[in-house]
């Protein structure tokens, strides 16, 4: 059976201006997004303002979305590609309460997605907007700690010293050992970080249909992806580029080709990995799909009411 | 009309500024993020003499008091009514201006007097609102880069000679340089300066 994934339109909290940011805020956002958007993988300083929950908690990612939501959007967020997390749930009730727009589950059905740490799986379409909720958005932050000289490297190219820290990985490893934020190139000229999403998302980023922006509400920073735009992960040429695989698919839906998530599910060593898009495993299990563990104890811990 | 015009010069802003500035900001981001695309901004507005409804509604969506406008000569009918509307201060400097309003069929436009950013703060740049006459029958240029799958086609009409040559140089300064929404009518297009420019080269 189909469940409802997109919730009826609720009232607005009309003690708020709409998307709870005052007008100048918004304006303020919007022209930092449009230089964003202009200047694709730059990070464009902005004044990031106190909202009702703690920074670390996707304020970024949410005065982005404020500036861009209206009345007719439906809006979609997910926190480690699930829609039923902490985070997830209290920022759709957020902006249900003061834009009174619908909230959905379904990617498909989102005209505005905002995510912490995931890309989902299905396919983004034209039109839609996909709004990161971003910790730290200097990609080379950890190679030197300045903003000031941050700036310069940005500025002049110079990133030699980030593939110098992929190069110690492979002397060290013998392969890149970073599996999330990994860098990517954007149009050819800025690193950008992605935001902590795992590198198997990586590729979705290139020459994606929809729109991509990104907001950090602590760092105070804000960037953005116009849609087809090359967004290549660094790498080299005898040590290409490379998504993580695991060995078997996933134990609810039996799919191969999303990204998994490990959960430990006894203290004997069980195991099972699991679907981390909760809208994409369940949309494969409605269609019949039958991983291993569905229907056992393990897997109906993990699939809510469902039978 | 005639004598509502005239007991009132400043035409009325947005009526609704909330979610009319809301719906117009979306539309400028999907011209933005799509080079090239046209999008029509159908907010109601009475504009400032000589400047089309969709250049002012831009200005009204993006412009305000930490936003120095220049305008164009010929253009300053619209200072009182940006002054009033947006609280934006007008100057005379081009460089000095965040926003700039000015006509793409002068030939006295020069994009390299206003503000390129520098390159550890390019988005310090000037985004210019560019009046043309349509989005269609002008020279048609080549658009390829960033929102753009392949390239797109585009030729607005009523553009100085020399418009498309100096807009693909001063592009080919990226990441410096200045963003332009060229407005006709109620529609608008945006070339950011990720945009490449190939214009044919025969004189058309």
């Amino acid at each position: 059976m189909q469940k409802t994934v997109t919730s009826p339109l609720p009232p607005r909290d009309e003690a708020y201006n709409f998307a709870y940011l005052d007008e100048a805020t918004k304006r303020m956002v919007r022209r930092a997004l449009l230089k964003a958007v202009a200047v694709p993988g730059y990070q464009v300083p902005f004044g990031s303002r106190e909202m009702p929950l703690a920074r670390g908690w996707g304020t970024g990612g949410i005065q982005v979305t404020a500036a861009v939501i209206g009345p007719d959007d439906t809006l979609k967020v997910i926190d480690q590609g699930a829609d039923d997390t902490t985070n997830a749930v209290s920022i759709r009730r957020f902006f249900a309460r003061v834009a009174g727009v619908a909230t959905t589950e379904a990617t498909a059905d989102a005209t505005i997605i905002q995510t912490r740490h995931r890309i989902p799986e299905a396919p983004l379409e034209a039109g839609q907007i996909l709004v990161y909720q971003v910790p730290q958005p200097e990609p080379l932050r950890k190679l030197e700690s300045s903003e000031a000289e941050t700036r310069k490297m940005h500025a002049w190219g110079d990133y030699g010293p980030m593939y110098v820290r992929l190069y110690e990985d492979i002397a060290r490893f013998g392969h890149v050992a970073t599996t999330y934020s990994y860098p990517v190139l954007v149009n050819g000229r800025y690193v950008m970080s992605p935001s902590p999403i795992p590198k198997f998302d990586n590729p979705k980023m290139h020459m994606s249909a929809a729109l991509q922006l990104f907001g950090a509400g602590r760092e105070k920073r804000i960037y953005a992806i116009p849609p087809w735009t090359e967004v290549k992960s660094l790498d080299f040429e005898d040590h290409p580029f490379e998504v993580q695989k695991w060995d078997e698919p996933c134990a609810l839906c039996d799919a191969a080709d999303s990204y998994l998530d490990e959960v430990i599910t006894d203290d004997l060593g069980g195991r099972m990995f699991v679907c981390s898009d909760t809208h994409y495993c369940e949309g494969r299990r409605d269609a019949g799909h039958r991983g291993r563990l569905l229907g056992t104890d393990a897997g109906r811990a993990l699939t809510r009411n469902e039978e | 009309m005639q004598s509502i015009s005239s007991r009132s010069p400043l035409g009325k802003g947005f009526g609704d500024p909330v979610l009319a500035s809301q719906r117009c900001f979306r539309l400028i981001l999907a011209a933005m993020s799509e080079p090239g695309t046209v999008q029509l901004l159908g907010e109601a507005v009475e504009a400032p003499a000589h400047v089309s409804p969709a250049a002012t509604l831009v200005l009204l969506t993006l412009v305000d008091h930490e936003t120095p406008v220049w305008l164009a000569p010929g253009l300053d009918a619209a200072a009182p009514y940006l002054r009033f509307h947006c609280g934006a201060p007008v100057v005379d400097v081009p460089s000095a201006a965040a926003f700039a309003l000015v006509d793409g069929s002068s030939g006295e436009l020069d994009l390299g007097a206003f503000n390129s950013g520098d390159d550890r703060y390019p988005d310090r740049s000037t985004t210019l609102v560019v009046a043309c006459a349509a989005f269609e029958g002008g020279q048609g240029v080549t658009l390829s880069g960033p929102g753009i799958q392949g390239t797109r086609t585009v030729s607005p009409s009523g553009l100085d000679g020399g418009f498309w040559p100096m807009v693909a140089a001063s592009n080919a300064r990226y990441p410096l340089g200045v963003d332009l929404i060229l407005s006709a009518g109620e529609r608008i297009m945006a070339i950011p300066r990720s945009t490449r420019i190939s214009v044919p080269t025969e004189a058309g």
